[in-house]
């Protein structure tokens, strides 16, 4: 066992796809410039725009609505960015609508983003999510009002894999007039996603977390939705995001969405069939355990759990030592004295949220894998509870006697 | 291409880490002559430290310990644990969070906050000798004196937020909101920062 290596961390990012690795060495010859007329930038431009078309097709977009951008993050602030220029003067016969709406589960970069803007003068509002991390959409209804211009909800947490109903999200906000963004890093790929089923205006997919390289990201833009780029002064992109494209990322993107439209569904299946014997096994072997995020509408892939008594980041190198990689929503490990926002939002208390890890599995997990994890585990935190002050009789008062 | 570096720690703490010594077995302390705690459990990190005492010579003896946290602070208390045996009262109660980060060889600035309870725990268990043993007159109190009287932050506050990252005045004033009403105590605070600056990091 000693050479076992258990990658689970599947969330943070993923192995690149054997058959986006081979593009992607083919795709090395090509280094034409998009923009160029001659045939080496024909080339690049032909390539470009074959992989457009792949990930509108993955997605039900048009190939005109996909802009590359370079990251998942990009993508988000481009979409709240936009939205202070669509308020103003930059995007000419705009409403300004001054509120934002989102949620308090979204990633940090939303959220940041939101409050650089609120500093900026939008009015930003979050909304709560129930215990499965479920946005309330009562809550919603109530916010919606005429002075509502852009709605910004994550389609599945990375956390804790809850998936948000966007759809029936969309019609509500678009009743009231708004745009409605859905951040779909960790949902597209992983669960269907249409955009015209959906609705939404705006969408955030990632390549990174699809078995496809890093830094490169692509934000569907609804055909006729006022634009205005973060990253401006070029034409590339249609004038959307100026920056010679990454094309090799882009030819990366491309293959790695026509794998997921070959092997999502079946993996799908495997994935959740692996959840179920993980968490069965957790919840046998181990005591004072919580499960976090919603028990069904969730990534089939993602398991959040929480161990009174022992401190996340002390798990996950006692799991490293043993070749397994897991995250926490621990803040020992961000650097930051805060537990997850994520878990706190759901009303798990901080003691519970310091003590959580998220297993995050993916194309390349097996079933040995699992149970070796399974194996290991229960002894893992064991040892850290015997060491731990949590579990002392009586708490604080042993010290007071 | 690179292998995978080692940790953001250093060797000594991964090793403590990896077998921690001296970790009180069940949750007795009767045996001890002297048991502290400190810290909580919803702020990620609690110490308790027990210790045994020669009462002739004034000599810890033994120490043994229990940490909920984080990788570095169950070294620190490891190796804290280590350090004392053999000290005298009076020294282990003057050992310091720099004292164990040197020990440890060094902890990410971000991470030197976990360290800081084990000292106070060992401080906790010898006070609750002394008043065990009808020395109530040898406890010393960790009197904290108030800097900042709008937002009521002491210097205690500003050592925290030294230890936790702030290193100006104005992250100081980020993690504190020390000094926001009236400004009186400015040249105090920066006077304690610039000092805790210099005890905890050498700065």
């Amino acid at each position: 066992m000693g050479d076992m290596k258990v990658y689970f961390d599947n969330n943070a990012t993923t192995p690149i796809h054997p058959e986006v690795k081979k593009e992607l060495i083919a795709g090395m010859e090509m280094f034409g410039n998009p923009s160029s007329m001659h045939a080496w930038g024909r080339e690049a431009r032909a390539n470009v725009e074959d992989a457009r078309r792949r990930v509108a097709g993955f997605i039900g977009a048009h190939e005109h609505e996909i802009v590359f951008v370079g990251s998942g993050s990009e993508a988000n602030n481009t979409v709240l960015s936009l939205f202070v220029c669509g308020t103003s003067q930059c995007i000419p016969g705009t409403r300004m609508r001054s509120t934002i709406i989102t949620t308090r589960i979204e990633h940090p970069c939303v959220l940041e983003t939101s409050e650089c803007l609120a500093h900026r003068g939008a009015n930003v509002r979050y909304l709560d999510v129930d215990s499965y991390g479920k946005v309330d959409l009562d809550q919603l209804e109530s916010m919606l009002g005429d002075d509502v211009g852009l709605v910004s909800v994550m389609m599945a947490n990375n956390e804790i894999g809850t998936l948000q109903d966007i759809e029936t999200i969309t019609k509500m906000v678009h009743e009231k007039g708004a745009y409605m963004h859905t951040d779909a890093v960790q949902a597209v790929g992983k669960v269907p996603v249409d955009v015209r089923k959906l609705g939404v205006d705006f969408l955030t997919m990632s390549a990174h977390k699809i078995y496809g390289p890093k830094g490169v990201g692509a934000l569907f833009v609804r055909q006729g939705i006022p634009y205005c780029p973060l990253i401006r002064g070029g034409h590339q992109e249609r004038g959307r995001r100026a920056g010679t494209e990454n094309t090799l990322g882009i030819l990366g993107l491309g293959k790695a969405v026509e794998m997921r439209a070959l092997e999502m569904e079946a993996e799908e299946k495997k994935l959740l069939e692996l959840k179920k014997i993980l968490r069965h096994g957790i919840a046998e072997r181990i005591d004072d355990i919580r499960f976090n995020g919603h028990p069904e509408e969730s990534l089939a892939g993602t398991l959040n759990v929480s161990f009174a008594g022992a401190e996340g980041e002390a798990i996950l190198l006692y799991l490293d030592l043993v070749g397994i990689a897991v995250s926490t929503g621990s803040a020992c490990a961000s650097g930051s004295l805060d537990p997850s926002h994520v878990l706190l939002a759901t009303g798990v208390d901080a003691e519970t949220a310091h003590g959580s890890i998220r297993i995050s599995m993916g194309r390349e997990s097996t079933l040995f894998q699992v149970e070796y994890l399974l194996e290991v585990l229960p002894g893992t935190i064991q040892r850290i509870r015997d060491m731990s002050t949590a579990y002392i009789k009586g708490g604080c008062h042993v010290a007071g006697r | 291409m690179l292998q995978a570096g080692e940790w953001a720690y250093t060797e000594k703490l991964k090793e403590h880490f990896m077998s921690p010594r001296n970790i009180l077995q069940g949750d007795n302390t009767d045996d001890f002559d002297g048991v502290g705690m400190e810290g909580n459990l919803q702020c990620g990190d609690q110490m308790l430290v027990a210790i045994k005492v020669d009462k002739e010579k004034e000599v810890i003896t033994d120490c043994k310990w229990k940490t909920y946290g984080c990788a570095s602070a169950i070294a620190s208390t490891s190796i804290l644990s280590e350090m004392v045996k053999g000290m005298t009262l009076e020294q282990a109660f003057h050992v310091t969070p720099k004292d164990v980060v040197k020990e440890l060889g060094g902890l990410p600035d971000h991470k030197i906050h976990c360290s800081v309870l084990g000292d106070k725990a060992l401080r906790a268990s010898i006070n609750n000798f002394y008043s065990r043993n009808g020395m109530d007159d040898r406890v010393k109190q960790e009197q904290a004196t108030i800097v900042c009287q709008c937002m009521n932050i002491t210097d205690h506050d500003i050592e925290e937020a030294v230890l936790e990252g702030a290193r100006s005045y104005y992250e100081l004033q980020e993690r504190t909101k020390l000094g926001t009403v009236c400004g009186q105590c400015k040249d105090e605070a920066e006077a304690l920062l610039e000092k805790f600056k210099h005890i905890h990091f050498g700065a």
